[in-house]
């Protein structure tokens, strides 16, 4: 059952005031409803090297009520793996173990480990958290940056590529539970932690979190960039469950409407794209619409 | 009933490790290392061993699984060699700053590049500045016993062990071996109890970030800042040096084999020159010395087990009478020269003790050294000059 008002959502809050995050940090409200959905006590978090690693504070105080083990950049994927196999060797069972990684532990250093935790079936769900560029050291480009962003190290041409495509890397490994989802749908997001939660077996969520000093947006702004993002399909909400897929929330509701924001409504609010040519977003454009009617046709045809 | 079997001192690590009750292995495969992690396999497979086997796609996630499988409580057991270890640099540094137990089998293998799959010591001597305790191994029955000390070791302090043995010429050769008793192995290593801290029912962050200075609990209680964790791995690690003699101790009262704890020595009780080794180039050494005694020099042979934590404190008093000193070693810090001799000459000037010091580099990538080099090498060393040399340095 979709959950249908914020009242609805578990009142339980794992974060306590005083994490280490930026104001309007959309990894901050992302951890904050997902640890909603997930058992205080009965939840390991794995962290890589990121804003996550801040955002659990500085020791020995941490604002967050949930068994936390850091591990280095790249080992996300084996730690869980180490994580879930000594739970198991040791008779401790019920424990939900979520990995929390950023853009850059997930698309680049971290895809590795992530691969081969996913290729041997691991029962665990892994967070990317796409804030789009590796943030903790400062804004660089990472292989989730969109063309056109100026980050600090595309600061004068702005990056060229387009995103990878890292969920077609995912479902190529065959997984029981994909699914994208986004702080500014909070509802949605809750909901897919939940649906994550009660199947096994390796389970990848892909979170779009806005970041205001990354991005150049105002604080106040969080929410509506992430809406933007949504509305204008840059980031679509979708899950895919043993191969079925569907759109889910506002993006459904965009399909049936026919009715998507451009992409030019996106940038413009950011300053991180203060260079992007029109040419650039006119392919930006044309990606986006491109993977859309891809999206929109899978999901009809899966829903059909 | 005793029970003796043929076998290379790769299969003797993989029973040890079997014997000791490993729960979590994690391991990607390299040469002269895999049929530890064939055999450890086949264990598991055939529910021998009651384990979980995790077939990871790198050794830096073979490492970081067993790290984390050993956070939260399992005993754990790995193994690599040369660029596999190398690989797993940086998780070295993570397991002994994790204060994890992990035992990891190193079988000794000269690095790339160029490629070489044969033995010399570069690859573990590379890695000794990571907070890890190396053991040497000089056969195929010390690997089976140090392995079960390891797990006794690695439990009692709180730092990750490495046992470290020569590949090919250790871990292929078949040898006999005297199977230790499992209900003995149960006795000399109880069950382990986790590591302290650590407790699956109550919210803590595990190696978060930490500042220079330290800081306060909300109750008041000051905690370690970056720094001062380091210096308790240090202290710690200077600790160990009395937990692998007990441990060495404890295991010679139950199963009856000692293997010297931190060194072992070799007619060294009259000798007049001593010839300081590891692994299995020390065995060899015991050869040269046999050797050189026939020709009237007075030589016995220390061998280092340990190399960390260093054992400077029994390495001088071992060598208080001798007049020269002559290390051999399969590593070489390169610019400077071999890791053991380096040590060893700063352990000595802390002393009065001035013996004629020579240190030789042999057998890197495999290549073969006899004897006869090494009565050779020293020979000339104790009778003429002292001298930092090769042995066998060929071709143009
Ligand atoms: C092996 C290694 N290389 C580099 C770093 C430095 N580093 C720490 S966090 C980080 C960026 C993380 O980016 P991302 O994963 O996107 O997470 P975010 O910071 O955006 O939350 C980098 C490059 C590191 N810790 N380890
Ligand atoms: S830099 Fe961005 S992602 Fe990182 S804490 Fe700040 S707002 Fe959050």
């Amino acid at each position: 059952m979709a959950t249908k008002a914020a009242r609805e959502l578990p009142s339980q809050e794992l974060i306590l005031p005083g994490t280490r995050s930026c104001a309007a940090c959309g990894l901050m409200l992302t951890y904050r409803h997902a640890l909603k959905a997930l058992d205080e006590g009965k939840t390991i978090v794995a962290v890589p090297a990121s804003c996550m690693t801040v955002l659990h504070g500085v020791y020995p105080i941490t604002p967050v009520k949930v068994i936390c083990i850091n591990n280095p950049f790249a080992a996300t994927g084996a730690s869980v793996s180490g994580i879930v196999a000594g739970l198991k060797a040791v008779g401790k069972e019920g424990y939900t173990v979520v990995a929390f990684a950023g853009d850059g532990g997930t698309y680049d250093i971290g895809i590795q480990s992530l691969s081969g935790a996913l290729e041997r079936g691991t029962n665990f769900i892994y967070v990317c958290y796409d804030n789009e560029g590796y943030m903790n050291t400062g804004t660089q480009r990472s292989s989730a940056s969109p063309a056109g962003a100026i980050t600090t190290t595309t600061p004068v041409l702005a990056k060229l590529q387009h995103k990878k495509d890292m969920i077609g890397i995912v479902e190529a490994h065959r997984i029981p539970y994909i699914a994208t989802a986004s702080p500014a749908f909070p509802l949605d997001l809750y909901d897919k932690f939940v649906t994550a939660k009660s199947i096994s077996g390796s389970r990848y969520m892909e979170v779009h979190a806005p970041c205001p000093p990354g991005w150049g947006f105002p604080n106040k702004d969080l929410i509506k960039m992430g809406k933007l993002a949504v509305d204008s399909g840059i980031h679509v909400l979708y899950e895919i469950r043993d191969g079925k897929f569907s759109l889910t929330s506002r993006s459904l509701r965009l399909a049936e409407k026919g009715r998507k924001k451009s992409v030019a409504d996106y940038v413009v609010g950011q300053t991180r794209f203060r260079k992007i040519s029109d040419e650039q977003v006119r392919r930006l454009q044309e990606f986006c619409d491109e993977r859309w009617e891809e999206l929109v046709k899978r999901h009809n045809k899966d829903n059909g | 009933m005793t029970d003796i079997r043929i076998i290379t001192a790769n299969e003797a690590a993989a029973v040890a490790a079997s014997l000791c009750g490993v729960q979590v292995i994690a391991a990607y495969p390299i040469t002269p290392q895999t049929p530890v992690t064939e055999a450890l396999a086949g264990m598991v497979e055939s529910g021998e061993l009651k384990a979980e086997y995790l077939t990871v796609e790198s050794e830096h996630s073979a490492m970081a699984s067993v790290i984390a499988a050993s956070q939260v409580g399992a005993r754990v057991f790995t193994a690599t060699s040369a660029n596999g270890l190398l690989y797993m640099h940086e998780m070295l540094h993570w397991a002994a700053g994790s204060r994890v137990p992990v035992v990891m089998a190193c079988v000794n293998r000269g690095v790339g590049a160029p490629w070489t799959i044969l033995n010399d010591q570069q690859d573990s001597i590379s890695q000794r500045d990571t907070g890890w305790i190396q053991l040497y191994c000089r056969n195929s029955q010390e690997v089976t016993d140090t392995v079960i000390q390891a797990y006794r070791i690695a439990e009692h302090v709180n730092v990750p062990v490495m046992v470290c043995y020569d590949g090919f010429v250790l871990s292929h050769a078949s040898t006999p071996v005297d199977i230790p008793d499992r209900e003995d192995v149960d006795r000399y290593l109880p069950r382990w109890a986790g590591v302290p801290g650590i407790s699956l029912d109550s919210c803590m962050n595990v190696n978060p970030l930490i500042l220079s200075e330290p800081r306060q609990f909300p109750d008041g209680d000051l905690m370690p800042g970056y720094m001062d964790l380091r210096y308790r791995l240090q202290e710690d690690l200077v600790a160990a040096l009395e937990t692998i003699e007990t441990a060495d101790r404890e295991f010679e009262s139950l199963f009856g084999r000692s293997w010297g704890g931190l060194l072992w020595e070799y007619r060294m009780e009259d000798a007049e020159h001593a010839l300081v080794s590891m692994g299995s180039l020390a065995s060899e050494s015991t050869l040269a010395a046999d050797d050189m005694r026939r020709q009237g020099l007075r030589v016995g042979v220390i061998g280092v087990r340990a190399y960390r934590p260093f054992p400077a404190g029994r390495l001088v008093s071992a060598l208080a009478s001798v007049k020269t000193v002559t290390v051999f070693e399969k590593d070489i810090s390169y610019g400077y020269g071999g890791a053991v001799a380096m040590d060893l000459k700063a352990a000595l000037f802390d002393t009065e003790l001035r013996p004629r010091f020579s240190s030789f580099v042999a057998g890197l990538g495999g290549r073969d050294v006899t004897p006869e080099q090494l009565v050779r090498a020293a020979t000339a060393a104790i009778t003429e000059e002292p001298v930092h040399g090769w042995i066998d340095v060929r071709g143009r």
